[in-house]
């Protein structure tokens, strides 16, 4: 495929595409920034306890007991993990689907931190399997169709597949892969169809995991309407996500994003704010309506029913609203602000749901051990560091002057 | 007929979601929407009792808490070698409540019940063995059976540890080996599967008890002895076979002389097959699968044939994107 470069050879292909530009001295001389020494210092924790996982086993670096099957690395790393990364297929069907063009330049990295989140989902994943070599069991080996989890493995594949495919365009442009190039846009539209449908499944379907823990999940939270939750919410979470990834990628890649409009810009910050009200507020009536479907009100009145109505309103009405007021006033920066307080209040419930209220009647409470937390740390900061590693090579919030924006279809 | 399973209190929503798929797809198949009533063959085959699953009856009333049936648990399965049974007469352990351990697949647990007078009641714990295991419906490959002699087996070679299991299970049974790091696998007691299928003795606990307080028989004639147990001593039992019916049946069962909730049993599981919790969620899985791709082709039609209507789609690809960004900008 190299032919396709043309006439660029590998030596220049690595100093133009690798180092920016640079020579090997300086490109190593401008890794040293703060963000890089902070970066370094967390994995040189982290490395360290990832070796001690894999060879001394998980008794030696979690908190995980018999009763508390599942931790941090579940509730946190998978299940908002997943719920995060749902911008990329809101924002694919957005652009190629339902024709809102306008929000094409957000359409990148959106589909790369839908692809980034998936990667390092699995990534966390590894770290929490007892026997992570066997990941392709269900795929290749042995079937459990019967269960919810065995749906959550395959479409979690495939959708890493899917995404990984609504990203190529990008890397064959950095790649100068011209006939490749045709071929990744010519399947956008029918991998964002596939990508949906995934996107549906499985992200209810990590909600509807936890019906089979009725009794261990706390009836506020346990509901037959948790895989609608679920979807919902991830629906409104990716929204949000793009938001707050768009906001720290204008302060990290000032210089890429130079020659943008700032003021277009808001405008579709503050337009996709209003979508994310409306999923929001619908997720906000689903809520109240599995409440009255269970028939919990007299819940509303204990400790942990304050704190639901601290997830529902503080976390979930507030967001909507503040989302509403932003868009009347035309005020970007607070739905920015109602961005970081919606993605905050999905990770909110999604640790509520699998580790805060979990076995909430029980004395033996799980709390996650500083490995835990290291490891999470670590593989969060190995995201942003795949992240801006992919955006100051490939054409993520920038177009590629040589290749015309793709469009969805062949041209 | 005792043994036949009944009277399951259904999981609103779940149920009445299942249902609707189930009356969908029967009355598509038939046809007719009139004739779409739920036929009875529509019941899974396993709600009812197999004459040949075995089980055990557990007598609270009877069991002096002497932990014997420990020790002899741990014996067959290779645990504590040469472990001295005097070592279990120690009490102290009573102190605190405890589960079922990767080295340990059965438990007693001594309860001081308001309805006991005072005088302790202890409570054995092992797999329950259900009917309908959460813990198989829950494994992503498979690793969990119900074999047809009863007892619910687990095989460690597909495990790929995701611990679903653990979290499934009502009764919290499943134990992990989280101390190895390169063979970790779930344990948990097999109702001595090798011992009552192949050398044709009781499992381990039950030959040990020294006071009967363990019977090993036919499931489904189990239910019919602790009956007549309560029949036989009127007053003795508090009228409830646990494990009758919760979870959907299990072929453990216990009899117990004061409600199950003092005694350490969650009395919330309610009589659903786990199974069934998350069958309304998979059945609607093939309708999304379906549907979606009509609904969201028919989305982008539409968009493009907007596009067209408005005249811009019909130059280069490129040009309606710039032309709006344009308008914008």
């Amino acid at each position: 495929m190299a032919n396709h470069a043309g006439t660029v050879g590998f030596g220049e292909f690595a100093r133009e595409r690798l180092l920016l530009g640079q020579s090997l001295g300086r490109y190593l001389r401008s890794l040293v920034t703060p963000f890089n020494v902070i970066a370094v210092l967390i994995l040189s924790v982290g490395v360290p306890i990832a070796v001690r996982r894999f060879t001394m086993g998980l008794e030696a670096t979690t908190n995980l007991t018999n009763n508390a099957p599942w931790g941090l690395w579940i509730g946190f790393d998978v299940l908002c993990g997943v719920a995060l990364a749902a911008g990329g297929f809101v924002m694919a069907s957005a652009v190629h689907l339902f024709g809102l063009t306008d929000y094409r330049p957000l359409l990148r990295p959106a589909i790369l931190t839908g692809f980034l989140g998936y990667f390092f989902v699995v990534v966390g994943l590894c770290f929490d399997l007892g026997r992570p070599w066997r990941l392709p069991y269900p795929m290749f080996v042995s079937y459990g169709v019967t269960s919810v989890m065995f749906l959550v493995g395959w479409h979690v594949a495939l959708y890493l597949t899917v995404q990984f495919l609504e990203f190529c365009p990008a890397v064959f442009e950095w790649l100068r892969w011209r006939r490749m190039w045709r071929w990744a846009c010519y399947i956008t539209v029918g991998a964002t169809v596939f990508g949906v449908i995934l996107s549906t499944l499985h992200q209810s379907a990590l909600g509807a995991l936890f019906l089979l823990a009725p009794g261990k999940v706390h009836p506020l939270w346990y509901t037959p309407f948790i895989p609608v939750l679920f979807f919902v919410s991830a629906v409104g979470a990716g929204m949000s996500m793009i938001i707050v990834e768009s906001m720290l990628s204008h302060r990290i890649f000032s210089d890429q994003v130079a020659g943008h409009d700032r003021e277009h810009a808001d405008r579709l910050i503050v337009g996709l704010g209003r979508g994310a009200a409306v999923v929001l507020m619908t997720y906000f009536g689903l809520k109240w309506v599995a409440l009255a479907h269970g028939r919990h009100w007299d819940l509303l009145l204990t400790p942990y029913g304050a704190w639901w109505m601290v997830e529902v309103f503080g976390f979930v009405l507030v967001p909507c609203l503040l989302f509403v007021w932003a868009w009347r006033i035309g005020n970007a920066n607070l739905t920015r602000f109602a961005a970081v307080l919606a993605v905050l209040g999905i990770v909110l419930n999604r640790l509520n749901v699998s580790l805060i209220t979990f076995r909430w009647n029980q004395p033996d409470r799980y709390v996650p051990s500083w490995m835990e937390v290291a490891i999470t740390i670590s593989i969060v900061t190995a995201g942003l560091l795949t992240f801006r590693w992919i955006v100051n090579r490939m054409p993520v919030l920038h177009d590629d002057p040589e290749f015309p924006p793709e469009h969805g279809e062949p041209g | 007929m005792s043994v036949q399973h009944q009277s399951r209190s259904p999981t609103p929503g779940t149920t009445s979601r299942r249902d609707f798929v189930k009356l969908t797809s029967s009355a598509l198949a038939a046809g007719v929407l009139g004739g779409a009533a739920r036929p009875a063959h529509a019941q899974p085959l396993l709600h009812t009792v197999s004459d040949d699953w075995n089980g055990v009856l557990v007598d609270l009333s009877v069991c002096v808490g002497c932990r014997k049936c420990e020790w002899a648990c741990r014996k067959a399965n290779g645990f504590g070698d040469g472990e001295p049974i005097d070592a279990y007469e120690d009490t102290s352990v009573f102190g605190q409540t405890r589960r079922t351990e990767a080295d340990r697949f059965t438990v007693v647990n001594r309860f001081f019940p308001d309805d006991a007078g005072g005088g302790p009641v202890y409570a054995k714990k092992q797999c329950m063995h259900c009917f309908e295991p959460a813990c198989a419906s829950a494994c992503l490959v498979g690793a969990f059976r119900k074999t047809p002699e009863g007892p619910v087996l687990y095989d460690s070679s597909v495990c790929i540890g995701c611990r679903y299991c653990m979290m499934a299970c009502p009764f919290g049974v499943p134990a992990y080996t989280y101390d190895n790091a390169l063979a970790p696998e779930v344990r948990k007691c097999t109702m001595c599967f090798e011992r009552i299928t192949k050398e044709g003795k009781r499992p381990a606990c039950v030959e040990m008890c020294p006071v009967e307080a363990l019977t090993f028989g036919k499931r489904s004639e189990l239910v019919g002895i602790a009956r007549q147990k309560m029949a036989d001593h009127p007053g003795r039992y508090v009228d409830h076979i646990y494990g009758e019916h919760e979870a959907g049946g299990t072929c453990w069962l216990y009899i117990s002389p004061v409600p199950f909730d003092q005694v350490g049993f969650r009395t919330d599981v309610g009589t659903t097959p786990y199974p069934e919790l998350t069958k309304g969620f998979l059945s609607a899985v093939p309708m999304v699968l379906v549907m979606w791709p009509a609904l969201l082709m028919g989305a982008y039609a539409f968009t493009e044939h907007r596009k067209r209507l408005s005249g811009a789609g019909d130059g280069a690809p490129s040009a309606p994107d710039q032309s709006e960004e344009a308008g914008h900008g």
